[in-house]
């Protein structure tokens, strides 16, 4: 294992992350403020509780998730985009590195920004809502298993894409939506029956419960369920970049 | 001298079916520079891809230091250095970030003083907190070479190292490249300008429609450029060379009209007074003198219209 090259990759994409502190964590988190501000104090005051907590609180963790998510596949996804992209991957394809190693870093530096940004997400929420962890370690462990899940999905995305706008396309018309409907804003119990049904067949359901869990010791499906689907996910990407690693798609010729 | 980079039987075809290397044959001998001689998409770029582990091979083996690029990929690669043809790199970052960043993928230990020395060697110290975007196009080329010697390759691939690049800076790249191999790394460079391989090549090798035509030490070239050819016109044609001229070799033109004499300019003596004169002695008169040279364009341009 060339652990240097790992280092290498993660320090050289972190710097870039730090180059660029206002897209990476200022406009992440006046976006979140802002879903605070509306939806947890002007809509929000207008509800009372959901399922025992305050509505400003309740959607703290969909807020995080939808941020971690959306910033997950973002990173990752530009991260080995931009060298396709500028012609700078000929030196990681040249380099004495395993394509293993090359998603290690890459992945790594992208689920490590993401969770960054999750944290300084939650640190906000603090300003504007009182939050009780029910279990904290739990909580930073679907943390950091999303940014890692969300970051090889990303790593695809970019591997696949073959121009900017693919790159935007699939975080646009898939992740996006998945995390709206997936009860960043809402119990699922709210939804009508057959809604209700449909929405079980959105992963990002068990990932947001699974976290919602884990601040608020409720969830609407069990823990062990969040679990099996947030591994079935990351299992799926690995496969998936396994693929790529094999064929060599869109990387070699 | 043994063979650093060993080439046996290589063919490349992309999908779509074009064939960009057909069976492609080569040994690098270790310390040389060897200049792949060739027009655009002669394979050119495709055989040093191939080598570098960019694109993969359809057949045929690769070894660079005895490693198989394939099987032992990283054996092989770390003692390879790479400079592009296109001006590859990511404009925000600094000189000496980007440098850097090339020493640690292929995995050598962080070393300041090195990557000092390189930069100095390039005319880059002054630069290296300079973004790239703020460089020109012959100070990009110099942090390319920069990133590709940043781990101590053994063997340097320099693609189109002057495409695009003025005289001036030319000469300065060539004089980077003698600098190189008197440290004795290999180098292996890829041009489309005859100046280029004749300048600074060890050995010259044409390539041209995915297949080495010719691989040559430049000084046996040169010696063939060397070569001048007398063609002498005579009033009237003759059936047979007299027997008193059998020492210069000389070959008979197109219906006994002529006589070609061929002779190294770089020889002390050419022969060329002593043969007038012979001629004149066994009677045979003049009716016109012309001499041509043989460049390694004609060369080039002769193999290559050849093979198409």
């Amino acid at each position: 294992m060339n652990l240097t090259a790992i280092k290498a990759i993660y320090v050289y994409e972190m710097t870039r992350f730090f180059r660029t502190l206002l897209q990476s964590f200022i406009s992440p988190i006046l976006s979140t403020s802002l879903y605070f501000v509306v939806f947890g104090a002007a809509i929000g005051s207008r509800i009372e509780t959901v399922e025992g907590v305050s509505y400003g609180a309740f959607i703290v963790p969909g807020l995080i998730m939808l941020s971690v998510m959306t910033q997950s596949t973002a990173n990752a996804s530009f991260g080995i985009y931009f060298p396709k992209f500028i012609g700078t991957i000929y030196e990681l394809l040249s380099a004495p590195v395993s394509f293993v190693e090359i998603m290690i870093g890459y992945v790594g530096a992208a689920a490590s920004k993401a969770l960054l940004v999750g944290l300084i997400i939650l640190a906000t929420a603090f300003l504007f809502v009182d939050l009780d962890i029910a279990h904290p370690v739990a909580m930073v462990a679907f943390l950091v298993m999303t940014c890692f899940s969300f970051s090889l999905l990303g790593f695809i995305i970019g591997i696949w894409a073959k121009n900017f706008e693919q790159l935007q396309l699939i975080p646009l018309l898939l992740i996006t939506p998945l995390v709206f409907l997936g009860g960043s804003f809402y119990s699922i119990s709210m939804l009508p029956p057959v809604w209700q049904t449909i929405t079980m067949f959105n992963p990002v359901v068990y990932l947001i419960s699974g976290f919602r869990w884990a601040f608020f010791g409720t969830a609407e499906v069990s823990i062990g369920v969040s679990l099996f689907a947030i591994a079935l996910f990351t299992g799926a990407c690995i496969a998936v970049i396994g693929w790529i690693f094999k064929t060599g798609y869109r990387l070699k010729t | 001298m043994s063979a650093i980079v060993s080439v046996k039987d290589v063919t490349k075809t992309y999908e779509g079916g074009f064939q960009a290397l057909k069976g492609v044959s080569l040994d690098i001998e270790q310390g040389e520079i060897i200049a792949l001689l060739g027009p655009n998409g002669a394979g050119k770029t495709t055989l040093i891809s191939v080598i570098c582990g960019m694109v993969n091979t359809t057949s045929g083996s690769i070894t660079v230091g005895g490693y198989d690029i394939v099987d032992d990929f990283r054996g092989a690669r770390r003692l390879i250095g790479l400079v592009p043809q296109e001006l590859s790199l990511e404009p925000f970052e600094k000189v000496i970030n980007s440098v850097s960043f090339s020493r640690g993928l292929f995995g050598k230990p962080r070393d300041d003083a090195y990557i000092e020395r390189i930069l100095r060697q390039l005319s880059l110290w002054d630069k290296k907190g300079a973004r790239v975007k703020e460089l020109s196009g012959g100070m990009k080329r110099r942090v390319l070479i920069a990133k590709a010697l940043s781990h101590e390759p053994r063997v340097l691939f320099l693609d189109e190292p002057t495409a695009g690049v003025d005289v001036e800076l030319r000469k300065d790249m060539w004089e980077i490249v003698r600098g190189l191999r008197a440290d004795g790394v290999t180098i292996i460079l890829t041009t489309h300008h005859i100046e280029e391989a004749e300048a600074i090549a060890d050995r010259v090798g044409i390539i041209n429609d995915g297949e080495i035509l010719l691989v040559q030490d430049k000084a046996e070239l040169m010696a063939q450029m060397g070569r001048k050819e007398l063609t002498i016109e005579l009033q009237e044609p003759i059936a047979e060379i007299p027997a008193g001229l059998a020492r210069y070799e000389l070959v008979m033109g197109k219906d006994g009209g002529s006589l070609v004499y061929s002779y190294d300019t770089k020889g002390e003596r050419t022969g060329i007074t002593a043969l007038l004169s012979d001629l004149s002695a066994q009677g045979l008169v003049l009716k016109d003198v012309s001499t041509s040279q043989s460049s390694l364009e004609d060369i080039f341009v002769g193999l290559v219209g050849n093979a198409a």
